[in-house]
């Protein structure tokens, strides 16, 4: 690992300051992601920006039919935390499956999301759960943040502070877990809204996306044979040697039907 | 270089370090605590885990300037007054080991799975052992070892 100028700012002002400064300067959350792609080399920041001392980043509190988390929380307070597991407990359970104790102990909500990786699980949770993320400067809304592989609406010098997620009447996630990673192979987010039904997912493809299908189906009747002959394009899925797109097309309905009946009861 | 002051084991120390050193370089290296193990480069192993804040954290994923302010806990702070911790004493008496090289991070890991969840079944337990590989036993023995020390912690608190 090439080293680095390290600095541990308490505040977001103080910490856009230090990214600004920077000749090439880069945000560090619970560096579950960012130190492994540190020490292959594959990004050689000049500066890290610690986010571990800003403590305006932390918590969770609902606001009327919201709930909002803080960037700079980890996946096991998400996971543990009484007001996620009483307003949206498929959020908590969600964060619980994120990869390992030890990875859910550092990672934090933030660093999943601008990271983007097309694993991971928390994007599923930001679409379907008709989420908005916050930054430092603007709100952008969960169907315009992912934007590719591994890139989101975030401009490189932008702090995503929080998470407004909307309480569902009834939700719930499943995944299809790599048996190496613990990553999503395909992982659904399904929730109702008396507005209607979102189905968020992750895995399947280059990044996150909503299955809009599946979405009228289940808003027209919220059971998991809605979903019946219902099918997803391959084309537009990932291929890997662990899962074709076939496999992963396969995957999304079952996973989904999954999502409805969990969420069920 | 960045100074570094935390406390491991109960001790406190001071190091000076570059920012880009990992914490378990900065246990190994700087302070001869090899019982930190490092299995792999890709932070999926778990040899490394120590507990930071009383939280089980893979310590090759961690910067050590990360950790100033906090307190650590490695595998050689366990042991209280000759004594092995409830933990230690259970892998051996269960054989839950063979070569050894996982079972520092399982130890420290399995430790606070039976402090945050004490109720944890068989099936928990195999899952809290997610992110630590062991190549040689199988888990069964492992697991067994740490349902037993889970009943004799219960017992005592009972
Ligand atoms: C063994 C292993 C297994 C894993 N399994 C899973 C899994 O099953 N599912 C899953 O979803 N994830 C998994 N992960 C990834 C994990 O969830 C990471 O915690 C997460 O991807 C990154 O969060 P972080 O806080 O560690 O961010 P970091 O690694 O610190 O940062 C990641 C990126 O986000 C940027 N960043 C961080 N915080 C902010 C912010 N507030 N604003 C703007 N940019 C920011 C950083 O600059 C960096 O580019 C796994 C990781 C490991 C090591
Ligand atoms: S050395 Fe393998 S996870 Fe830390
Ligand atoms: S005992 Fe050898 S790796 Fe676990």
């Amino acid at each position: 690992m090439r080293d680095f100028q390290f600095h541990r700012p308490s505040t977001v002002a103080e910490a856009l300051h230090l990214l600004r400064q920077a000749s090439a300067g880069k945000l560090l959350g619970g560096g579950q992601s960012l130190l492994p792609v540190l020490k292959l080399d594959m990004a050689e920041p000049s500066d890290l920006v610690s986010l571990s001392g800003v403590t305006e980043l932390r918590g969770i509190r609902t606001e009327g039919n919201q709930l909002i988390i803080g960037a700079f929380t980890t996946h096991a307070e998400v996971a543990a935390s009484a007001e996620v597991r009483a307003k949206i407990p498929s959020l908590a359970r969600l964060a619980d499956g994120i990869g390992d104790p030890q990875v859910r102990n550092r990672g934090t909500l933030g660093g999943s999301l601008a990271h983007a990786d097309p694993a991971a699980d928390y994007p599923a949770a930001v679409l379907g759960l008709s989420a908005t993320v916050h930054t430092d400067r603007r709100t952008v809304p969960a169907d315009r943040f992912f934007t590719g592989l591994f890139e989101t609406a975030l401009e490189p010098d932008e702090i995503l502070t929080a998470v407004r997620f909307t309480i569902p009447q009834r939700a719930a996630y499943a995944k299809f877990a790599s048996h190496a990673s613990r990553y999503a192979v395909v992982g659904v987010m399904v929730a109702q809204y008396p507005g209607g039904v979102r189905v968020g997912v992750t895995g399947a493809g280059p990044s996150a996306f909503r299955w809009t299908a599946a979405e009228s189906a289940l808003t027209a009747r919220f059971a998991p044979e809605s979903l019946a002959g219902l099918t997803y394009p391959a084309d537009d899925l990932t291929s890997t040697p662990e899962a074709t797109a076939d496999y992963r097309a396969h995957l999304l309905p079952i996973m989904t039907k999954r999502a409805v009946q969990t969420a069920l009861g | 270089m960045s100074r570094v002051t935390l406390q491991v084991n109960g001790k406190q120390v001071s190091v000076v370090v570059e920012p880009r050193t990992l914490l378990v370089e900065l246990l190994r290296d700087k302070l001869q605590l090899t019982g930190t193990h490092v299995g792999c480069d890709t932070s999926h192993c778990g040899a490394c885990v120590v507990h930071v804040g009383g939280r089980s954290v893979k310590s090759c994923t961690m910067l050590a300037v990360e950790a100033d302010g906090a307190t650590v806990t490695t595998i050689e702070g366990l042991a209280q007054g000759g004594k092995l911790h409830p933990m230690q004493e259970s892998f051996h008496q269960h054989h839950a080991l063979q070569c050894g090289f996982c079972t520092p991070g399982m130890i420290m890991s399995a430790i606070e799975l039976v402090e945050t969840r004490p109720h944890a079944d068989e099936h928990e337990t195999r899952e809290w052992l997610e992110g630590n590989f062991c190549r040689c036993t199988g888990y069964h023995n492992i697991v067994k070892a740490i349902l037993s020390c889970r009943d004799a912690m219960r017992e005592k608190s009972a």
